[in-house]
């Protein structure tokens, strides 16, 4: 078992997992356990099945057909795949934040509020509304303007749009893939700062391809790595971030990260 | 090759860390041998080309600040990167250890030397050899040679307190010999210091080779002989 830390609390892991598509696999036996209240992030060359590996996480991967996986993720004790688990539900707990800031053509009250209303929510939607864009650091810049679209909104400030919606059904986890990518730097480092703020209520796990933003802004990281013959991914090093990235114990690791290679 | 740039420059940086490594370990040896050739003109030259170290001390500085900058170094590269900057600055500092002996050479001036000078050109070519070999242990990332250098500084501790009672034995019994006594104590106590500084050189090479920041000299940094003969116990300032 691949443990970052013997300290604290896993919020969730996962045990033998292997990922295939169709005949290929794409993910061999990781094990790892996540931290709670900390950032992991997943990093790697192209193709070693990060990106996978997260979705896995929240049966994200039920929606591809030919995907299938194996081995368990555990949540709260139990294995979300099992067959009385319901996705959706799982879902709810584990939110997702895509590579792309993709906000509903809606105006920016009913991105956050859409994934409560369908859940039912009977609260205060209004206080709901604000709690989460507060929470995502964008109240501020849109309080005055809720009603127009969110796709008025910058690429950054659309990014953050997105996490008030994945925060706005209460999760307990946010996976994040690659949430910087398509975000200039300034942006980038806004929604670095806000994830510092966002790990004191929630767990978050974020695939990234940008090892120095793995550095700045993670506690934990998991590197995977491919297998040069069969092509698939599998778990290299985890670690504490500070001491994967000054003095990592898996060579491979150390090539990787200091550009030898990758 | 993968970051040909990066690859390059951590090159020329070690390159000049050890040429930097060169010109102090020979700056030592020719401040020792000038006093006691009495050569003014020698120590004067030899304290106007201290200016050179400082020059090629802050262009590594300055390389690894860029390189740390420009090019987000991780692991085994940021160590390198790190010890680099750490044994340029202890080079530097027994850089000014050689000038010192030059200008105490000055001070002395005319007067002739109270003795033939023996122990102190020893402790200055055992630390040579010392800091020789911890450059080679930083160029070979050699850590069996990197760990058994500091247990030579016992020898250079022992020579410094020979030295010592040698001249304070001089000075009890001939009073006007204090003031080159003290210039000579002075000599013997910037070279070995310059031998604590190796042993820092050395530590710096194990951090960089296995990530891990070890403590090898456990005296204290500062004086280790009794400073009047009334004092039994050597003064521990704490450092």
């Amino acid at each position: 078992m691949s443990k970052a830390s013997d300290n604290g609390q896993f919020v969730i892991e996962t045990r033998g997992l292997d990922v295939y598509y169709g005949d290929f696999q794409a993910l061999n036996g990781v094990d790892i356990q996540f931290p709670q209240n900390s950032i992991t992030a997943l990093i790697g060359p192209s193709g070693c099945g990060k990106s996978t590996a997260l979705r896995a996480l929240n049966r994200m991967n039920d929606l591809i057909p030919i995907a299938r996986t194996e081995g368990e993720v555990i949540y709260q004790g139990h294995n979300i795949y099992a067959d009385d688990v319901d996705p959706v539900e799982v879902r709810r707990r584990i939110g997702m934040v895509f590579q792309k800031p993709n906000p509903f053509p809606k105006s920016i009250y009913e991105n956050v509020a859409w994934g409560a209303r369908i859940n039912g929510y009977k609260g205060n939607m209004d206080a709901l509304v604000e709690e989460s864009l507060r929470g995502a650091a964008l109240w501020g810049e849109v309080k005055d303007k809720l009603n127009e679209s969110g796709l008025s909104l910058s690429g950054g400030q659309q990014q953050r749009l997105c996490i008030a919606r994945a925060i706005a059904v209460k999760p307990d986890i946010v996976l994040m893939d690659e949430p910087c990518s398509a975000l200039d730097p300034i942006a980038t480092l806004r929604i670095e700062e806000l994830l510092q703020d966002l790990k004191e209520r929630y767990t978050i796990i974020m695939v990234t391809h940008n090892m120095q933003q793995a550095a700045r802004a993670s506690d934990f990281t998991a590197v995977f790595y491919v297998n040069e013959q069969t092509r698939t991914g599998y778990l290299l090093e985890y670690g504490a971030t500070k001491e994967l990235f000054t003095n990592p114990k898996n060579s491979t690791t150390e090539d990787y990260i200091t550009g030898r290679f990758g | 090759m993968a970051r040909q740039v990066f690859t390059q420059e951590m090159q020329r940086l070690q390159d000049e860390v050890l040429a930097l490594g060169s010109t102090v370990e020979y700056a030592l040896g020719d401040a020792v041998r000038i006093l006691k050739q009495r050569d003014f003109e020698e120590s004067r030259r030899l304290m106007a080309n201290d200016w050179q170290i400082n020059v090629r001390y802050h262009d590594i500085e300055q390389g690894c600040m860029e390189l740390i900058a420009t090019q987000q170094p991780t692991a085994g590269d940021l160590r390198v990167i790190a010890a680099m900057i750490r044994i340029a600055t202890e080079l530097e500092r027994i850089g000014d250890y050689a000038k010192g002996i030059a200008k105490i050479n000055l001070l002395i001036g005319d007067e002739k030397l109270l003795k033939p000078l023996v122990d102190i050109p020893q402790m200055a070519t055992k630390t040579q050899g010392m800091l020789h070999r911890s450059l080679l242990a930083f160029s070979r990332k050699d850590l069996a040679l990197a760990r058994t250098i500091p247990d030579q500084d016992d020898e250079i501790d022992d020579l410094y307190n020979q030295v010592y009672r040698e001249l304070f034995t001089y000075m009890l019994a001939h009073p006007e010999t204090i003031e080159q006594g003290n210039y000579l104590l002075w000599a013997a106590h910037n070279i070995e210091r310059a031998a604590d500084r190796v042993t820092n050189i050395c530590e710096r090479v194990i951090y960089m080779i296995t990530g891990q920041i070890v403590e090898l000299d456990q005296s204290s940094d500062e004086l280790r002989v009794p400073i009047s003969p009334s004092e039994v116990e050597p003064v521990d300032r704490g450092s």
